[in-house]
């Protein structure tokens, strides 16, 4: 399954609460990308995440926060067309909104 | 692949109407059908042609109307949602006693029978938000 | 009509915001479209459930009374995420309505075998 989050960790638990449940992908877009900055809080539990998830940032989001540059190792940047094909590959999706 | 999008946040406080749009050209780009974007809750709001935004940032409602028009989109409105906010056409302004009409061109209201029929009708539903 | 498996995922507590009022207005819909519905309860949605909402000094309308009319609809696949009472110090026993109280991964499972998953 896609598990799609738009939402800071550090603002709310959307990550967290995708992470629980089940296996699959997540991508982080929009204020969601922050997840995946190297050096934060978050960094150690999504290591932790990644024998279970795999673990996208949408590209244009992590530019428009000046953060392109510090993605953790082990996350794929992808662009638009790369979200249509996330949800083009995985049956189900849902937005942790 | 035939893609359904629903968007439940307005014009410009969220970016989900931004990544909904972006999300929605890069469908078409790839060769995909978009069956319908279906606008909830304060997702109405992207249909008031009535926003002036300054000239130097991107229109919102504009761009969506444009999408709608050279792809020849079904944007759809839930009626519901759009009486709570005032998103009007003729027959809501008629049916209501309103004095003013501020739907923007390629939109329609009609109700959340339309939403449902685009689960069943597409292959992908994505959901933009808050 | 094609029957599909809509599974609509309520995560927001009710009154704050719209979002969990808004959201039911589409169960109900979807039922009358004869769709095969469930309801998933986690985070702060299991607020939602929660007996005794009196709103008359916040001049808004209860849910209390709609969870009635999910049965007249067929709509009885309720889930509740366990860990989600817990940590917010309720129980089954709070709620206003029957429902299945399940851990996260089963209904993780269960995310996975719907054919839309509907969040607002």
């Amino acid at each position: 399954m896609l598990h799609i989050i738009n939402k800071s960790p550090y603002d709310r638990p959307a990550l967290d609460s995708a992470l629980k449940t089940g296996e699959g992908a997540i991508l982080l877009i929009e204020d969601g990308v922050y997840a995946v900055a190297k050096g934060g809080a978050e960094e150690a539990k999504i290591k932790g995440a990644m024998g279970k998830f795999k673990f996208y940032a949408l590209t244009q989001d992590l530019e428009a926060r000046g953060i392109a540059d510090r993605v953790m190792d082990g996350v794929t940047a992808v662009d638009y067309a790369g979200f249509v094909d996330l949800v083009a590959e995985h049956k189900t999706n849902q937005s942790w909104l | 692949m035939k893609f359904a999008i629903l968007v439940n946040e307005g014009p410009y406080t969220h970016q989900a109407s931004d990544t909904a749009y972006q999300f929605t050209k890069a469908v078409l780009a790839k060769g995909h059908e978009v069956f319908r974007v279906f606008f909830y809750h304060d997702g109405v709001n992207n249909a008031t042609r009535l926003t002036t935004p300054p000239q130097d940032d991107r229109n919102i409602v504009n761009r969506w109307s444009k999408l709608a028009e050279e792809n020849n989109l079904d944007m759809v409105v839930c009626v519901a949602a759009a009486q709570r906010r005032g998103i009007v056409d003729e027959g809501e302004m008629k049916r209501n006693g309103k004095d003013a009409t501020n739907l923007a061109p390629g939109f329609r209201i009609s109700g959340l029978g339309q939403l449902i029929e685009a689960g069943i009708q597409a292959d992908r539903l994505v959901v933009f938000g808050d | 009509m094609t029957t599909k498996q809509f599974m609509f995922v309520n995560r927001k507590a009710p009154y704050g915001t719209i979002y969990a009022w808004e959201a039911l207005e589409v169960v109900l819909i979807a039922a009358a479209f004869e769709q095969d519905v469930s309801l998933a309860f986690l985070d702060d949605g299991v607020y939602q459930l929660k007996k005794g909402h009196n709103t008359k000094g916040i001049d808004t309308k209860a849910f209390e009374k709609t969870w009635g009319a999910l049965e007249d609809y067929d709509v009885t696949k309720l889930y509740v995420d366990g860990d989600s009472l817990k940590e917010r110090g309720l129980t089954a026993d709070d709620l206003a309505i029957p429902v299945e109280v399940l851990s996260r991964a089963d209904i993780g499972k269960l995310m996975e075998e719907q054919d839309v998953l509907l969040s607002f």
